[in-house]
């Protein structure tokens, strides 16, 4: 279904969030990057479940037992889908961050190659488990180059996977400027020179149609809370044989076949990267999250948020002068729907508190890309960032906060 | 509403800016989470008075404006003095409701003031 104002409007009262009022205002949340709000439907699912169906899993041989086993394992089948993985290729982790902290301390007797190759705009969470590797294995941290339109240098980056490369873990749209990265041609590129493929889909897999079959990565990432989900609960996608092969991340409870005084075996996948009682619940709501983004069509939602960014913009065009403002993105043909940028002579953080006072929420900060905002020569952005709930209504509310500050501050 | 027509005067035109020449203290204060980076520099006489204080470098609104109004208030007060500031002191200056997650801009600059002091008497002390 065609996302429209209308639709987002009336998908907006599916959330409980929107009726309440910020500083006496309407609710404008554009700080969808950073995380969404929760439908009813996520937040039913969790309820009933604590209140009807509650106990552990794997364990019990009771019918309230196994209830939540099939809740929870079911619950895999419902988020792998939605990314096209196939069988026993999820397994839940808190978040995308704790997802590549997984790889990163297993994946080292797969690979081959001396260099992790990451991009100049990678959030914190791909790039700093990765320093930890290259620190304890004596591996080289190597970063594609990003172009001065914000998009990735592809000839460096052909050039740096043909150069000893183990690993490549890239992001698939960056949370600080929302460039969409081609990862189907990085994939390409890393598998033809033997290195092990890794997307960062934290700010994809809620926004759009994905496929990991069709980009060819060995492993995927990402984090319910950004996509409806609970907080506290994220996926790892793996190619299932190559999780077979893999140690467990953490050990314990759960991820065990059978244990001795001496040793243990390890269970299958996926348990057996899911050590101790997981986040059960949070596995339920994460899954009904991925129904209801499934209902509305990913294709429509970001179709969606690309004409809100480009509305977005063009009403700056009008609104602001040039040289009053510095805009951090690609273009909309080539970011999703998230738009970084500061106003001369204004923090990024003055600019989000005084969108407070007029209800809206936008990020101002760093982004947890810190090496980025170096690179861009700030100490941090102002960010808006839609969803499917967004409206052009919001997006206006958003530039008309961005003259009013204008006028506030010259 | 924090962005009040005195903050946002003390930002456009803030007060005792720039470098002192003959500073006897100083001190650099950098928060890199947000970017404010703020240095103090301080000429204290042999009466341990703040005869002349100045700042330079970047910051938020809320953090300039803190600044101006912090170095406004050390002048001519002992150091002793400039120790016992508080953060309820400088929000009073300020006469504003600073929101949680901002009061580290609007206390940056005093702590930076602080330290100018409390470092040299490190330093003294090891001599």
């Amino acid at each position: 279904m065609k996302l429209t104002n209308d639709r987002a409007a009336e998908l907006k009262e599916d959330f409980p969030i929107f009726r309440r009022k910020i500083h006496n205002q309407p609710l404008c949340y554009l700080d969808n990057a950073a995380s969404t709000q929760k439908p009813q439907a996520v937040i039913n699912a969790i309820k009933d479940f604590y209140e009807h169906s509650y106990a552990n899993i794997h364990r019990g041989v009771y019918q309230l037992s196994q209830e939540a086993t099939e809740q929870y394992e079911d619950a895999h089948d419902a988020v792998g889908k939605l990314i096209g993985a196939g069988e026993n290729e999820i397994a839940f982790t808190r978040n995308a961050t704790e997802a590549i902290n997984l790889l990163s301390h297993t994946i080292k007797p797969l690979v081959e190659g001396s260099t992790i190759l990451l991009t100049e705009m990678e959030h914190h969470a791909n790039l700093v488990p990765w320093q930890q590797l290259a620190k304890k294995e004596g591996m080289k941290l190597s970063f594609i180059r990003m172009r001065e339109d914000f998009t990735l240098d592809y000839g460096d980056a052909e050039q740096k996977l043909a150069d000893d490369c183990a690993i490549l873990s890239v992001s698939h749209i960056s949370n600080a400027l929302g460039t969409i990265n081609d990862v189907k041609r990085l994939v390409g590129l890393a598998k033809k020179n033997g290195a092990l493929a890794i997307v960062d889909a934290a700010q994809s897999a809620p926004h759009g149609a994905i496929n990991v079959k069709e980009i060819g990565c060995d492993f995927m990432a990402f984090s319910g809370h950004k996509m409806l989900g609970p907080t506290g609960i994220g996926a790892l996608y793996g190619r299932h044989e190559l999780l077979e092969q893999m140690e467990p991340f953490q050990t314990g409870g759960d991820m065990i076949s059978s244990v001795t005084y001496e040793s243990a075996q390890w269970n299958d996948v996926p348990q057996k990267f899911e050590a101790g009682t997981p986040h059960i619940a949070g596995g339920i709501g994460l899954a009904k999250a991925a129904e209801y983004l499934q209902n509305i069509g990913p294709e429509s939602i970001s179709a969606w948020e690309k004409e809100l960014l480009k509305h977005t913009l063009e009403s700056i065009s009008s609104a602001l002068e040039k040289g009053d403002i510095r805009l951090f993105n690609p273009g909309h043909k080539h970011s999703a729907g998230i738009l970084s940028l500061n106003l001369a002579g204004i923090h990024a953080h003055d600019l989000a508190s005084l969108m407070d006072d007029m209800g809206i929420c936008i990020r101002g900060g760093h982004h947890c890309a810190m090496p980025l905002m170096n690179k861009l020569g700030v100490a941090g952005t102002a960010r808006a960032s839609f969803y499917l709930y967004n409206t052009t209504d919001d997006a206006d509310r958003f530039v008309a906060g961005l003259k009013k500050a204008k006028e506030m501050f010259n | 509403m924090m962005y009040q027509e005195h903050i946002l005067d003390l930002y456009k035109h803030p007060h005792n800016t720039g470098r002192l020449k003959g500073a006897t203290h100083s001190h650099r204060g950098h928060n890199p989470l947000c970017g404010d980076d703020i240095s103090i520099e301080l000429i204290v006489d042999g009466e341990k008075r703040v005869k002349d204080v100045k700042f330079h470098g970047n910051g938020c609104a809320l953090c300039i404006a803190s600044a101006s109004l912090i170095t406004d208030a050390v002048k001519g007060k002992h150091i002793d003095t400039v120790l016992r500031l508080k953060k309820d002191d400088v929000l009073g200056m300020m006469k504003i409701p600073v929101s949680h997650v901002r009061l580290k801009c609007v206390l940056l600059p005093l702590e930076a003031v602080q330290k100018t002091i409390i470092n040299s008497r490190g330093i003294s002390s090891t001599e």
